[in-house]
């Protein structure tokens, strides 16, 4: 089974099923990992479910875009790899993504 | 008229941008204040007067009469029916002869985030309520980006979870000095003793203002959002200018006092005023004083009535709902998520204003460039195209967080997190405490199209009786 990791600011590992299809934070809000509130539902609307990705896995994933550079460029821990979880769309080709997660959602 | 009324309008612009930097705030409140009253003087300026009346039933009113400004609406009981027929029948509804002018309603969840998150098309600017109000205070609020984004981050620190984390411990010290001061054996009015205590202590914390004076805070909130013109409220012009310079003299002061003490040499504190003189980009504000009073005035307003409101829904909202007290006292770890369903219940702040920003299609309307929207939250947390019972109060409610009571997109609620702390921390430490907070009689709501607040609510308390 494919794998997706968070990695909560403190440095706890959460080893994920990757399920095709979904985001990242329903990923993680399903399966209650600490850190991602997801408080518009995925919409790109709240900025609540920020992540940075590893630098290895940056290519894969892309950049962000549009609505959420906006939304990003808010938080005070936006760094060149964050992006919204709700805006990456798990597949195969993810397995083994490891994210990290900032210390606050907004 | 006319012209009359442009050479004023010139004037005050005039008076408002060329002085800024070299005139005190006060005396350029007062002399847009001078403005108004000499349109008075020639008639070009009714000040609005509402009188309450019996609202008809939404079914009994003709489609495009209903007028959701109407600032009784809430008071009376009626904004379920009036929205839930905008909803069901005119998701995109034009009302064409509000006291206020002409505006559109927007009541359905997915269009308002939409329109929320749409800044381009959909202009926060120059106001986020209804009318106009008569100053032009700069508050970012009611900015488009990129100027939202830069006076947003240069002054979002004060409420960041970071600095947030610092104050829970005084926080909960504050929320426990108000609450173990509560008669146990009598009733009292929960809106004075305990939601605009905690928030005008917590507003004077954040804000280091005199703590002795922090009602002052309260009338000033209470003054400014609740101007007639704006929002249907019962303050008269005279007062809102009274109230705003009052405000500005104050802060002004406050400025210059922590200048000097950190010239010479005492450490800057938490506070915003600290960490405006402490950031690169906001340590000139005082320069532009209409810009620095708007800031101050948008986290007085927002963090005051929007709080406070909140305390007192909570408690009206587990009084009609008896079964959800039990289940809270029974599993307080629900509290976080109660929290959630409290302030989408509630819905503290009605709406939000836009402006096209060009002719466009919205929900099967055609909106004309300049046309003002409400985005109105409190229908959009009660539709039953997103929540399941949008009317029942559910403490463990599964898409609580889901609510839309902090708006979405760029200007979404700056104090959210502040608001979810020091309301959890209140029902934390409520529940430490009492048995049974029962409501006596029915609430009396403030009188505004905006604000869902209430000014009075008696409660009787029952103390946990093994404390
Ligand atoms: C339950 C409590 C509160 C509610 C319901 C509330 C609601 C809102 C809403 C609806 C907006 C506009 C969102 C939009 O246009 O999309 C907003 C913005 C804002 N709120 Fe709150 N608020 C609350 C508490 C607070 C507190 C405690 C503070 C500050 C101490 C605060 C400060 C602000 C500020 C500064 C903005 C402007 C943000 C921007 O334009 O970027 N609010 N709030
Ligand atoms: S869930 Fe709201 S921005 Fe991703």
């Amino acid at each position: 089974m494919a794998t997706v990791t968070f990695v909560e600011h403190d440095g706890t590992a959460h080893e994920m099923d990757l399920v095709e299809g979904e985001s990242l934070m329903q990923i993680a809000t399903e399966n209650a990992v600490p850190g991602i509130d997801g408080d518009c539902g995925g919409e790109a609307a709240c900025g609540t479910c920020h992540v940075i990705v590893d630098d290895a896995w940056i290519s894969k994933t892309g950049a962000r875009t549009g609505q959420e550079i906006q939304m990003l460029d808010m938080t005070p821990e936006c760094e060149a790899n964050s992006r919204l979880a709700c805006q990456v769309i798990a597949c195969q080709e993810f397995d083994g993504l490891r994210v990290r997660l900032p210390e606050f959602q907004m | 008229m006319h012209n009359k009324n442009s050479v004023l309008e010139r004037t005050k612009t005039r008076l408002q941008t060329k002085v800024q930097a070299t005139v005190p705030v006060e005396r350029q409140v007062q002399a847009a204040h001078m403005v108004e009253k000499a349109k008075r003087m020639v008639g070009l300026n009714e000040p609005l007067v509402f009188t309450e009346r019996p609202l008809p039933d939404a079914e009994d009113v003709p489609l495009t009469e209903l007028d959701v400004s109407n600032p009784f609406l809430f008071r009376q009981g009626k904004w379920h029916s009036y929205f839930k027929r905008l909803r069901d029948e005119a998701p995109v509804h034009y009302q064409a002869n509000s006291p206020f002018g002409p505006f559109w309603s927007v009541t359905r969840y997915e269009d308002i985030r939409a329109m929320d998150m749409n800044a381009a098309d959909f202009s926060a600017e120059p106001d986020i309520i209804i009318g106009d109000v008569p100053l032009d205070i700069e508050m970012f609020i009611a900015m488009d980006p990129p100027k939202h984004d830069q006076q947003r981050k240069a002054v979002q620190g004060v409420v960041a979870p970071k600095n947030l984390k610092e104050m829970e411990s005084l926080i909960r010290e504050r929320v426990c000095e108000v609450l173990d001061s509560l008669p146990t054996d009598r009733p009292f009015d929960w809106v004075d003793r305990v939601s605009i205590e905690i928030t005008g202590r917590m507003l004077a914390t954040l804000l280091d203002f005199p703590y002795e004076e922090r009602r002052k805070l309260t009338y000033w909130s209470d003054t400014i959002s609740g101007i007639a013109e704006a929002t249907g409220g019962s303050t008269h012009q005279d007062e809102f200018f009274e109230a705003t310079a009052d405000l500005a003299r104050s802060f002004m002061a406050l400025w210059h006092d922590k200048e000097a003490r950190r010239q010479q040499g005492e450490a800057p504190g938490f506070d915003l005023i600290s960490l405006m003189q402490g950031s690169e980009d906001t340590k000139d504000m005082i320069k532009k004083p209409l810009e620095f009073l708007g800031n101050l005035t948008l986290l007085i307003v927002g963090g005051n009535d929007t709080t406070r409101n909140s305390m007192t829904g909570g408690v009206l909202a587990l009084n009609e709902n008896p079964d959800q007290f039990e289940k809270l006292k029974a599993n307080p770890s629900v509290i976080p998520n109660m929290v959630s369903e409290i302030i989408r219940w509630q819905t503290p702040l009605a709406y939000m204003r836009r402006v096209a920003t060009r002719d466009l299609h919205f929900g099967g309307q055609f909106i004309r460039k300049g046309d003002r929207l409400l985005m109105w939250y409190a229908s959009g947390n009660r539709d039953e195209r997103q929540f399941d019972n949008p009317d029942d109060f559910i403490i463990d409610r599964a898409n609580a967080r889901n609510h839309m009571s902090f708006g979405f997109g760029v200007h979404r609620c700056m104090g959210n997190r502040l608001a979810e702390m020091q309301l959890r921390i209140l029902w934390e430490e409520l529940l430490e405490r009492f048995d049974d907070i029962k409501v006596i009689g029915e609430p009396e709501h403030v009188q505004s199209n905006f604000a869902k607040g209430y000014s009075k609510m008696m409660v009787q308390l029952t103390p946990k009786s093994d404390a």
